[in-house]
């Protein structure tokens, strides 16, 4: 190899969002340069200004279709805020965690089931036509229509909280706009029996899958990095619609823990860097170089100090003991964690149906109006900041969003850099295999490139080859 | 007062002296497709969405005298058509997105489109106007973005509250609702007039904050019935 080369992975596949990897490659055919380029911008931070404070968490979840109820949920905790509701209603904070964990659960099921199970039956060099969810369908049908009913089962729960299965309305500034009715509860309590069992045998199917290929998830983009998620108050266990910041390092000490989330800008910081609509977050007290980190259901598995539903809290458990008790660097393991994380929802989801005050009547709380509302939550992907300011007409002015994937910005970079350098650098001929292996680092953050990047549309994946003087020599695309 | 019969779409009307096709055609109970038009309020005739076929001739419902005999034609594939190229325009000219707007489920222009089978707004341009928002009243709003300029907030105004809060300005295609000062707060408008209330904008440009979506998707008036399901619910004498 006598010429530097640059490789495009474009359109990225199996992924939210439209995204594209670029590897520089040098004279000898090795890695320089690897990254992961989110080309499409969004704007709603911009045009969300000047609407009123109510109308807020119907627009900005149009971001996604994917988690549309994240956003709905984090705007309107920041609306509760403004309207200067601190304490919901009883019935009112229980709808919003029903809905979220019926839409945690069923975004955790596609991606592992519909996105990520194609390479993890079939392998990741398996030909490109047998990897798609049809595929998986036709090979184990059983596991393809448990994935589709417990989706479905996920979305019944947003519909009945929210109106719909995709951008409902359920949450308003101050509450919730109903209960849920007893022949609805009793519909979903029909089916939490086959439910639970499937998430108990689909974290079986991801913990074996973790266990019994160990030494390649330990070595498959894995380094260490920080974490942060939302802790709940007080203890600190996994509270995915509310709590307080706590941000681990990788060697497990806090590097801070229970920060009120309306602090988050004093301990975050945003880089922008001019190859990527996508901005790099880090820790203000670390800097950029060393302060990066991940969120999502892996680094919820490290931050959090326990699960409070017990077959959960003994996944996790045996989860962390992989590592000792440390944290859990290997990103495949996230499928892992995910999968803990459905059963969670499950637990949750029982608790919350079986309890009286979702029939409550008291759906609206009131207060003094402020200025500024920040509502952070734990989205499917990880953690999730929504801060607005509005005026004294109830406009908006300022609304910064920062959202999992842009958490997970420069994680997602070092994953490609490190599975191209393995799989990638010395080699004269790409192959449809290795590029796989890239979108495959990728995929394992479940990352949605249109809501981190408030840009429209789907995500495919490219691969483009560029010699030293930057002429493209080769390109890839799926 | 004396009474005679006319038809509508083949139906044989009973009608009062004075009264209009449409009011005839409302008692009993046959819809007459309408936006400017409300009830208790002066009929305008200005939206046309009401046109039928009178004596060969294309009337609107709303202001027109029915007359003794006369063959009426209301929901014809015709003047469906029609109907529905008026709405078509309506959607053009203002900036009606649906999907974000609390109105939605309420909203008399979006059932209008469902009614007559209005799939998707692509005949004629967009005319993407840009108007602000007037949020300056403590508890109204007003996105002309999404007026369609029926006129009703002008007279429920003036001749319900005794007040024109509301008036038109501009001529032709630049005609628009305003309010009768600098912006809302600059008026004497009370989110308890009549020209507030829910029932008199057809669509979401009168807001009345604090609102929002608090309406449930599934107990909105047009989640379950058809516009003109209330008409068309009554008994005929």
């Amino acid at each position: 190899m006598t010429e530097p080369r640059l490789i495009e992975i474009s359109p990225l596949t199996r992924v939210e969002g439209h995204g594209k990897v670029t590897i520089h490659l040098d004279a000898e055919g090795q890695v320089d340069e690897a990254r992961l380029h989110i080309v499409e911008f969004r704007g709603f931070e911009r045009f969300i200004r000047g609407r009123l404070l109510w109308e807020v968490p119907v627009i900005v979840q149009r971001l996604c279709g994917i988690c549309p109820v994240s956003h709905h949920l984090a705007a309107a905790k920041a609306m509760d805020m403004i309207c200067g509701v601190d304490q919901l209603p009883p019935t009112a904070e229980k709808m919003r965690r029903l809905m979220h964990y019926g839409q945690v659960m069923q975004s955790h099921v596609l991606h592992f089931f519909h996105l990520a199970a194609p390479d993890l039956l079939f392998g990741f060099g398996a030909p490109a036509e047998k990897r798609n969810i049809f595929e998986v369908l036709k090979d184990q049908p059983e596991l393809g229509r448990r994935a589709i009913m417990m989706r479905k089962f996920g979305q019944d729960i947003i519909e009945a909280t929210a109106g719909k299965k995709i951008h409902g309305t359920g949450a308003i500034p101050g509450g919730i706009n109903k209960n849920l009715s007893i022949e609805t509860r009793d519909a979903l309590l029909a089916q939490l029996t086959d439910m639970e069992t499937w998430a108990q045998d689909a974290l079986a199917l991801a913990r074996n899958y973790t266990l019994d290929n160990a030494e390649m998830v330990r070595g498959f983009a894995a380094f260490p990095s920080h974490y942060l998620s939302l802790v709940r108050g007080g203890d600190g266990a996994l509270d995915l619609y509310d709590g307080n910041l706590r941000a681990l390092s990788a060697d497990g000490d806090m590097i801070f823990d229970q920060l009120d989330t309306r602090r988050y800008h004093e301990a975050l910081v945003e880089d922008v860097r001019s190859w990527s609509y996508m901005k790099f977050p880090f820790f203000k007290a670390l800097g950029p170089e060393e302060g990066w980190y991940r969120v999502g259901p892996l680094a919820r598995m490290n931050t959090a100090s326990f699960i409070d539903t017990p077959q959960a809290d003994a996944a996790r458990t045996e989860l962390m003991e992989t590592n000792h008790g440390l944290p859990q660097h290997a990103v495949l393991a996230n499928h892992w964690a995910r999968m803990i994380e459905v059963l969670h929802c499950i637990e949750k989801i029982r608790d919350l149906l079986h309890d009286p005050d979702l029939q409550g009547t008291d759906l609206r709380g009131t207060g003094e109006r402020r200025q500024e509302g920040i509502g952070v939550l734990e989205a499917p992907r990880g953690n999730l900041i929504h801060h607005y300011q509005v005026d004294e007409n109830d406009q908006v002015t300022y609304c910064n969003l920062i959202v999992s994937t842009t958490h997970n910005n420069e994680g997602l970079n070092r994953a490609v850099r490190d599975v191209a350098e393995k799989h990638i650098s010395g080699q004269s001929q790409i192959t449809e295999g290795m590029l796989n292996h890239v979108e495959v680092a990728i995929r394992a953050y479940d990352p949605c490139l249109s809501c981190a990047t408030h840009a429209l549309g789907q995500m495919p994946l490219q691969v483009e080859l560029f010699d030293a003087a930057g002429a493209l020599l080769d390109r890839k695309a799926n | 007062m004396t009474g005679f019969t006319f038809t509508i779409d083949g139906v044989e009307v009973a009608a009062k002296d004075g009264q209009t096709i449409m009011e005839a055609a409302d008692a009993a109970g046959i819809y007459i497709p309408r936006l400017c038009d409300h009830e208790g309020l002066r009929h305008q005739g200005s939206c046309r969405v009401c046109t039928v076929k009178a004596g060969g001739r294309s009337v609107a419902a709303c202001t027109q005298p029915a007359q003794a005999g006369q063959a009426v034609e209301n929901e014809t594939p015709h003047i469906t058509k029609l109907r529905r190229d008026l709405v078509e325009m309506l959607f053009h000219e203002g900036n009606h997105l649906c999907p974000i707007c609390e109105a939605s489920g309420n909203c008399e222009l979006q059932a209008m489109a469902y009614r007559l089978d209005m799939t998707q707004p692509t005949k004629f341009p967009y005319l993407d106007p840009c108007r602000a928002l007037d949020a300056s009243h403590p508890d109204i709003a007003l996105d002309t973005n999404r007026c369609i300029t029926c006129g009703r907030c002008i007279r429920a105004s003036q001749e319900i509250d005794g007040k024109g809060v509301f008036g038109y300005v501009g001529r032709g295609i630049n005609r628009r609702v305003a309010v009768n000062g600098a912006d809302l707060s600059d008026t004497d408008a009370e989110v308890t007039d009549f020209a507030i209330s829910k029932e008199v904008c057809p669509v979401g440009c009168i807001i009345r904050k604090g609102e929002g979506f608090s309406i449930p998707i599934g107990e909105r008036e047009f989640d379950k019935s058809l516009i003109g399901h209330k008409i068309e619910g009554k008994k005929r004498d």
